[in-house]
Parts: C-alpha cells; sequence; structure tokens
C-alpha cells in the first residue's frame, strides 16, 4: 500500500505546487494594487519593490472617497453594467431559445452574421458607432454605452444561451406541455430554473465585459458626472504626475461588485460552465 | 376514457412525405402497440396522437370530436417518454403531482392523488426525491407515476422500456400490462422490441416506411402475416425465407429441391417462400426436402438454433424444441412442414392457400 501511496502523495504535492504558483501568477497583480493603496504616499517612491510596504495608512480610501468625484464613477458604472448585464441576457435568453428550438427561414444566415459581427476589432467601427449615437443624440449619455455594450454582448451571450438550452432535453417542455402548461408556461416553470446556471454565467460574463470597458466610454462621454470608472480612473493621472496611491484605492473599491457579483452566482456558475458542454 | 380514430392521416416534412394514409380506429379501453424498425413512423404518429407535432392531413378524432389542432395539454392524454422526462429540479412527488398543480387543484387533492399512484408503483419512500437520485428502474416508474396521477383519457408510451437492462425490462413490462388490466385505460405503445408488442398488445400496428402494413391481434401477425415485411419483422428468430419459381405443379428452390404444395394453390404467383425456423423438422437425409449441415448450435436450455448450411440455398435457421443432440458439422434432412409454410407473390404479398 505505502509502495502505492508514495508516488501518489509526490504527485498531489506537485500538483498543488504548479496550481499555487499559478495562482501567484495570477493574483500578484491583484496583490500589488492591494499594496500600494495601503502604503503612504510620501513612501510609494522610496519603498520601491520591496514586498511588504514599511508604513500602512487608509488615507488614500479617505481621499478617494472624500476629495474626487469617485462615488459618481462608480453609481456610473454600476448602472451601465447591470443595465448591460439585464438587457443583454434577457435578449440573449430569448434570441439562443430560438435557435435552440425553432426552425424558422434565415436561421444560419442570421447565425452566420452574428459570427462576421465578432471577427472584427472594435478599434475600426468607433468612427461609425460615435456617428450613429450622436445621430440618436446620445452622445455623453450612460444610455448610449448600455446600448453599445449591448450590441457587442449580445451575439456571444446569444451563443452562451444557446448551448445552455441545447442542453435541456426537448422532452421536459413537451412533457411540460402534455401535463397541461402553455409553452410559456413550460419555459418558465421547467426550463427557466434550469437555466439558472446559464443566466448566471451570461450575467457574470457581460458585467464584467462591461465593468471594465473603456474605449467607448472615453469616446462617448465627456463631462465628469457621466464617467464610469475605468474613464474616471484616467482622472488621477494629471500633467504632472500621477496619484498612484488614489489610484489603486479606488481600483481596490472596484474590486468589490465584481467580487460581490461573482460570490453571488458562483454556485450556479461553476455548475452553468460545464453544463452547457456536456448534455446532462 | 376515449376512443381514438385516425382517418387518412399523413405527415410531410417540407416536400418529403414520411407517413401516408394511415386510418387507425382504437377502441376504448384497447391496448394498441405500433410497432417497426427504427425510422418507419411510429414515434411520429405518437406524437401527432399528443399534438407535440402538427399533422399534415387527415383527421384525428378522439370520441368522435376532431383535435387535430388542439394544443397538448387540451386533449388530456399521458405520455411517458423514452427518456422519463423528469423535471430534475422537482421532487418525485412534485413530479407526480405537476399536472395537477398546473391545472390548479387543491394541494389536498393532489397530495391524495399522488399517494396513491405512489402506493400503486411501490414508489412510497421516494416521494421527497430528486430524479437524480434514483435508479433508472425507479425513475421509470415515476415517469408512470406522474401519467397515472392525472387519471388521463388516454397513455401514451413512447418507447419506455428500451433504456432499462434486460431483467428490468422484463419486470416493467408485466407491470405495464397488469397496469392496462387494473385501470382499463386506452393506451398506445411505441416500440420496436416485437416480444413486447406480442406479449402487451391487444393489436398490434405493424409500420414501416411510413405505411400501415398490417393491424392485427399478436398471433394473427404470427401466423398470417400480410407481407414479406411482416413475416420478416414478426417472429423471433426470423422467418426463412427462399426464392422459389413453379415447376410442373411443385416448387422449385434455387438448389433445384422440389417442394410439393400437395395442390393448396398459390403455385402460379409464388416467388418467395417463407417458413418459421420453429416448423422445420430434422429427418433422416433421404426423408428431408433439402439436406444441410449444422454449422452453429446455440443451446438456450428450453429451445436449440441450429444455423444450418443448406448447399445452394444458404443459411437456413431451424428451431429445435428441447435439447438437441446435435453436433456442428452433423448433415441431416430439413423437413419442412408444409401447413405452416407461407407464399409470397412478386409484390411480397402473401398468398392464401387452401387448407
Amino acid at each position: 500500500m505505502s509502495v502505492l501511496a508514495k508516488p501518489a502523495v509526490g504527485w498531489t504535492i506537485s500538483k498543488y505546487i504548479v496550481l499555487a504558483l499559478y495562482l501567484a501568477f495570477a493574483l500578484f497583480p491583484l496583490y500589488w494594487l492591494l499594496k500600494i493603496s495601503v502604503t503612504p504616499e510620501k513612501l510609494i517612491y522610496s519603498d520601491g519593490v520591496a514586498l511588504w510596504p514599511s508604513e500602512f495608512t487608509l488615507d488614500n480610501f479617505k481621499s478617494v472617497l472624500l476629495y474626487t468625484d469617485f462615488l459618481i464613477y462608480f453609481k456610473n458604472s454600476i448602472f451601465v453594467s447591470f443595465g448591460t448585464a439585464a438587457l443583454t441576457t434577457i435578449i440573449a435568453a430569448a434570441a439562443g431559445y430560438a435557435f435552440s428550438r425553432f426552425q424558422f427561414r434565415g436561421k444560419k444566415i442570421i447565425i452566420g452574421i452574428m459570427l462576421i459581427t465578432q471577427m472584427f476589432p472594435l478599434l475600426i467601427i468607433i468612427a461609425p458607432i460615435y456617428k450613429i449615437i450622436s445621430g440618436m443624440g446620445l452622445l455623453n449619455t450612460l444610455t448610449s454605452l448600455i446600448v453599445v455594450y449591448t450590441a457587442f454582448n449580445v451575439p456571444f451571450a446569444t451563443f452562451l444561451m444557446q448551448s445552455f438550452f441545447d442542453g435541456i432535453p426537448k422532452d421536459l417542455e413537451e412533457a411540460a406541455m402534455i401535463d397541461g402548461c402553455t409553452r410559456l408556461q413550460a419555459v418558465r416553470k421547467v426550463v427557466f430554473p434550469l437555466t439558472l446556471p446559464g443566466l448566471a454565467a451570461t450575467l457574470g460574463f457581460v458585467f464584467t465585459a462591461a465593468w471594465s470597458e473603456l474605449l467607448f466610454a472615453i469616446m462617448l462621454i465627456n463631462s465628469n458626472d457621466k464617467m464610469t470608472f475605468p474613464v474616471g480612473l484616467l482622472t488621477f493621472v494629471s500633467k504632472f504626475s500621477v496619484d498612484w496611491g488614489q489610484m489603486m484605492a479606488a481600483g481596490v473599491f472596484a474590486l468589490v461588485p465584481s467580487c460581490l457579483f461573482f460570490i453571488f452566482i458562483q454556485r450556479y456558475l461553476v455548475q452553468g460552465l460545464t453544463s452547457g458542454a456536456v448534455k446532462g | 376514457m376515449s376512443n381514438i380514430q385516425l382517418r387518412k392521416i399523413s405527415k410531410s416534412y417540407g416536400s418529403v412525405e414520411v407517413m401516408n394514409d394511415i386510418n387507425l380506429e382504437i377502441e376504448d379501453g384497447e391496448f394498441i402497440v405500433l410497432v417497426g424498425p427504427s425510422g418507419c413512423g411510429k414515434s411520429t404518429l405518437l406524437r401527432m396522437i399528443a399534438g407535440l407535432e402538427p399533422i399534415t392531413a387527415g383527421d384525428l378524432l378522439f370520441d368522435d370530436e376532431q383535435v387535430n389542432e388542439l394544443a397538448p395539454r387540451d386533449r388530456d392524454i399521458a405520455m411517458v417518454f423514452q427518456s422519463y422526462a423528469l423535471y430534475p429540479h422537482m421532487d418525485v412527488a412534485r413530479n407526480m403531482g405537476f399536472s395537477l398543480e398546473i391545472r390548479g387543484e387543491k394541494a389536498a387533492i393532489i397530495d391524495q392523488r399522488t399517494q396513491k399512484s405512489a402506493d400503486t408503483l411501490g414508489l412510497k419512500g421516494l416521494l421527497g426525491r430528486l430524479p437524480k437520485a434514483l435508479s433508472g428502474g425507479q425513475r421509470q416508474r415515476v415517469a408512470m407515476g406522474r401519467a397515472i396521477a392525472r387519471d388521463p383519457k388516454a397513455f401514451l408510451f413512447d418507447e419506455p422500456l428500451s433504456n432499462l437492462d434486460a431483467a428490468l425490462r422484463v419486470e416493467m413490462r408485466l407491470e405495464i400490462a397488469k397496469l392496462h388490466q387494473r385501470l382499463g385505460a386506452t393506451m398506445i405503445y411505441v416500440t420496436h422490441d416485437q416480444v413486447e408488442a406480442l406479449t402487451l398488445a391487444d393489436r398490434i400496428v405493424v409500420l414501416n416506411e411510413g405505411k400501415i402494413q398490417q393491424i392485427g391481434k399478436p398471433l394473427e401477425l404470427y401466423q398470417s402475416p400480410a407481407n414479406l415485411f411482416v413475416a420478416n419483422f414478426i417472429g423471433s428468430p426470423t422467418m426463412n425465407i427462399f426464392d422459389v419459381k413453379q415447376v410442373g405443379e411443385e416448387l422449385e428452390l434455387v438448389n433445384g429441391a422440389l417442394i410439393d404444395m400437395q395442390g393448396r394453390g398459390g403455385t402460379s404467383a409464388a416467388v418467395k417462400f417463407g417458413i418459421r425456423p420453429e416448423h422445420i423438422a430434422i429427418v433422416s437425409r433421404e426423408q428431408g426436402h433439402v439436406v444441410g449441415t449444422a454449422e452453429v448450435v446455440e443451446r438456450l436450455g428450453s429451445d436449440s438454433n441450429i444455423y444450418t448450411h443448406v448447399k445452394g440455398l444458404g443459411q437456413v435457421l431451424i428451431r429445435y424444441h428441447g435439447n438437441t443432440q446435435l453436433n456442428i458439422g452433423d448433415e441431416f434432412g430439413l423437413q419442412f412442414d408444409l401447413g405452416a409454410a407461407h407464399l409470397f407473390d412478386s409484390n411480397g404479398i402473401r398468398l392464401t392457400l387452401d387448407k
């Protein structure tokens, strides 16, 4: 037994070492963010690359909250990200269900066009988007961001949702319809509860994408009170210096909603990311 | 309870016609089995009766009322799916009571009906479990319980036993037979397994390529198959079929052996000769219609299957009742029981012979 067990233990340990290295690599930037945010400003350069700040302070957080427009950016970002996530998920769920369950004329063409939209770098359509949004009179509004983000995220989210619906056997809906449901009731009572993981995964994906988007936010928003958080971060860069401490503190705050959101959906998410792949 | 009539039902997908001119009258309380090879349209037909598949043309009547356009929910039928289609997020009790719940039945009545069907199917201790915590056989029972709890006009079964192992299949087959006796409800059952068809059905409908080949009682199909397809499909092991041609008053097999039909007619039109494995006797070389060599002998205990090679004719299967003493390589005569033999014309239709 011990002869057999030994290599297994060695194997397990080496697996954990590899995982630990990976984790350290992935989390280091976050750690650095945290470290700079609690380092007093006068020590940022003198501490250099020391792993631990020689003095600890929460002043950066205080100044961010009290003396900057951070709370406005934050509120705007929350509004835009939740708006985008909700809108995209609703559209993607409806479209994904249709692609998964119905045969209709032009289905292949629509799927093809949706794929094509994913092939271009966003940079090349900034100008036309700007023109369109300005034509709609939506420049410098949060709505414009929600509209644009939703448009970009819907195709991928639709494919994601379609794969979740594909994973739910058609028999279940048919059984429900024979049991006395209308199609809508069958979707609500049987399909919807089973798609929760898929909805959570889609929500999470779109939320993060919208939360960290910078390019269009810079282009379409120009007044301070409409800025989202990634744009707001740039205000910490002034003409002659960068306020690293406050910028990092703001970054730490920015992590909070993402973390909360993922803690909230993670029990659906883990299930969801796998259940789409293997028919359950 | 209800009677179900299918009148000139046909089904097309685009320009492809998959079913054509299906006529069937199912009486109240009858157990009908739709049987046929995969792709014959039997499941499609069942789904049309359930309302899950639109009917292209023809009339479907429940109790003399046309229901073609009626939604599945309004047809008052229950269906047991091959995959069971249990709702994964509901426990057994809720699965069984779901249709009552949807129809707005009172909780007390749902509870009572659920309990009753759970009793009937031996599911009492499992009511609080989720489907994923059940074995295959238990899931099958829950699927049946869900159907029973509703007390529907008719039960539809879509290959309900094909996901079970052999022993469980026999057990559940018996349960379904008992259920039918007890409930006396109209049941339509789809299967590709002819044993299920023969054992369960009041009447069997044999389908092939979207057409009804024959409708009849199990023994009728076995004893008087309407055509070559039914002859081949019903009966296990399958019937031996040989090409024949008329020579004088007799039939000649391709290896030159002659068969005297003893004036029962049909010889002029016959192109195929069919004989079931159990209707071939093993005799001495001189007495037999043909001579063969045993190639493989399967001893099943109650019966033996003897795969025999007949020169110029190919493989012939003989079913011997009891344990045969024959060994591989033995030569013997094969005598056909001509009273049980069948002749088929060039269209594959069975010829009616004089007794």
